[in-house]
């Protein structure tokens, strides 16, 4: 079953769930980060973060270490650690003249990364002597802003989006805090900390929106604002499959299992693309088949209120035909993992907060295409 | 304290213009493209080989170069090239095109209606009707997005 769950009139910017998917902390378009507890059916707020002097841009929450990390426009970053029934921020120094842009925990959780408008990524990690998050900063080639960011499954790979049109993947391995991580593809022995390791671009303009890796890290996948979805596979040479949709441009997109994925955006629906083993991508389907609503009668009042606040009578220019009723911001895996994903959940401008059952909507698509 | 005169010369300024890291697009390896061939495609349009005109003008757009007048004169080539098809064989010479031909299609439609002439307006949204039918929004999108304009 889809689950609706509905914050309040103001986009819901940003969010994330703790490991259990029993708490979720998001974003409203604002300063504050809200924290809430799922208490019978419903979303029961427990705590406001309002450390943040400017718009919060991007929140994650450690599965494991159950810590939270926020970035905002104000170019800091918070940890926050629930202590006492209590959630207590810790500042992490970024270093960075313009707005964080997105925030990512690595597979381990003993760094996460920062984008910013300052055309580089804080890659930061605890240093226990001091008792202090220190970053170090990835800058070279990144020519414009960093839109997005996602961590490999070895914790030392990591790949960025820009607003170059670029997609990039970097070392982000710190010989201080881990050890030496397995081999990869891409990964050619130089692993020290900042190294390029690959740039792509799909040609043509577009920002880039989000990338992704694939759960067995051998795939990326990266959407742009041109309407266009792309996959390099480096297990078949750095095979590059480009898809310029029809649709409008994806903002944020996801894995689903190793040859599926989801991109989400100003279209309002979820749209399923499938990769296959000889390299091509292909538009699968929409997950959000849209139910015939019958035109029952109309009261008086709904008459006039919609002809006040839209000038329109008719009926069918009130909702659109999706489930968001605006452009969807983020989606993530709620359930299950990357690498076989049972739900997962987005977030709209609407204010909406959707948990969609995917396996169920697979089948009942795929009954539908039969 | 500085007094406000109005001017706005400071907006023009580039202030990026010392950064080393500055965004520079991408050259590719066709420097040396033409664009179009002007006589080739009349010809092929005086001998009524619509279809082949078009296809002509769309598989060799003048992408990269940043000569003006090489792409307004593509341009105003490809509006003598869509106006000379009759609207019953637009639907025809569509299904002809891939998708790379398609958006590239929906860009000369656009820079038809900058500059435009008498009653080119009228044909391109005739044209532009029936690309969206195939291209979608994403073939829009791609025209407003993409860095190297026809």
């Amino acid at each position: 079953m889809t689950e609706v769950h509905n914050f309040g009139t103001e986009a819901v910017t940003c969010h994330a769930w703790n490991k259990n998917r029993n708490e979720l902390a998001l974003s409203s378009n604002s300063t504050e980060v809200k924290v809430y507890k799922k208490t019978g059916g419903c979303w029961q707020e427990y705590e406001t973060m309002t450390e943040h002097g400017q718009r919060v841009t991007s929140i994650d929450w450690a599965p494991n270490s159950n810590r939270i990390v926020t970035c905002g426009s104000d170019r800091n970053a918070y940890v926050w650690n629930y202590n006492d029934g209590k959630w207590t921020p810790i500042l992490v120094i970024l270093r960075i003249n313009r707005s964080a842009t997105v925030v990512k925990w690595s597979p381990k959780e003993n760094k996460f990364a920062v984008g910013s408008g300052a055309r580089l990524i804080s890659v930061c990690y605890f240093e226990e002597e001091n008792n202090w998050w220190v970053s170090k900063h990835i800058k070279k080639p990144i020519r414009s802003t960093v839109t997005c960011l996602d961590w490999h499954p070895n914790n030392a790979m990591l790949a960025c989006g820009s607003t170059d049109f670029k997609t990039r993947i970097f070392s982000g391995f710190v010989k201080d805090v881990e050890a030496k991580p397995s081999g990869a593809p891409w990964w050619d022995g130089k692993m020290s900390f900042g190294t390029l390791l690959a740039e792509y671009s799909n040609g043509g303009g577009g920002w880039v929106h989000d990338v992704s890796f694939s759960p067995s890290g051998d795939k990326l996948a990266w959407v742009g604002h041109n309407s266009s979805i792309s996959v390099v596979n480096a297990a078949t040479g750095q095979q590059m499959a480009v898809l310029k949709t029809n649709f409008l441009p994806f903002v944020s997109c996801t894995w689903l299992n190793e040859s599926s994925i989801l991109g989400v955006g100003y279209d309002c629906c979820p749209l399923l693309f499938s990769y296959s083993d000889q390299g091509q991508l292909i538009f699968t389907c929409n997950l959000d088949v849209p139910k015939e609503q019958s035109i029952g009668t109309q009261s008086a009042m709904q008459r006039f209120r919609d002809l006040d606040r839209m000038a329109a009578i008719s009926d069918d220019t009130k909702n659109v035909k999706t489930l968001h009723q605006n452009t969807i911001t983020q989606v993530i895996v709620y359930s299950g993992t990357k690498e076989d994903c049972s739900k997962f959940s987005t977030s709209g401008v609407d204010g909406n907060l959707i948990i969609w059952d995917f396996k169920s909507l697979e089948k009942s698509v795929a009954g539908l295409r039969i | 304290m500085s007094k406000n005169t109005g001017s706005c010369k400071f907006r023009k300024v580039d202030v990026d213009q010392f950064d080393e890291d500055k965004y520079q697009d991408e050259l590719t390896e066709e420097q040396a493209e033409q664009g179009p061939n002007v006589s080739e495609v009349t010809n092929l349009l005086s001998s009524g080989k619509n279809t082949d005109a078009l296809t002509h003008l769309l598989n060799n757009p003048p992408m990269v170069t940043k000569n003006i007048t090489m792409k307004d004169k593509a341009t105003q080539l490809a509006v003598k090239v869509l106006s000379s098809f009759r609207s019953s064989e637009i639907d025809q010479a569509i299904q002809l095109l891939d998708f790379k031909q398609i958006d590239m299609l929906m860009k000369y439609i656009y820079y038809g209606f900058e500059c435009q002439t008498e009653g080119s307006s009228a044909m391109l949204l005739t044209w532009h009707e029936k690309v969206f039918a195939v291209g979608g929004l994403g073939s829009i999108v791609r025209v407003l997005t993409d860095r190297k304009r026809v």
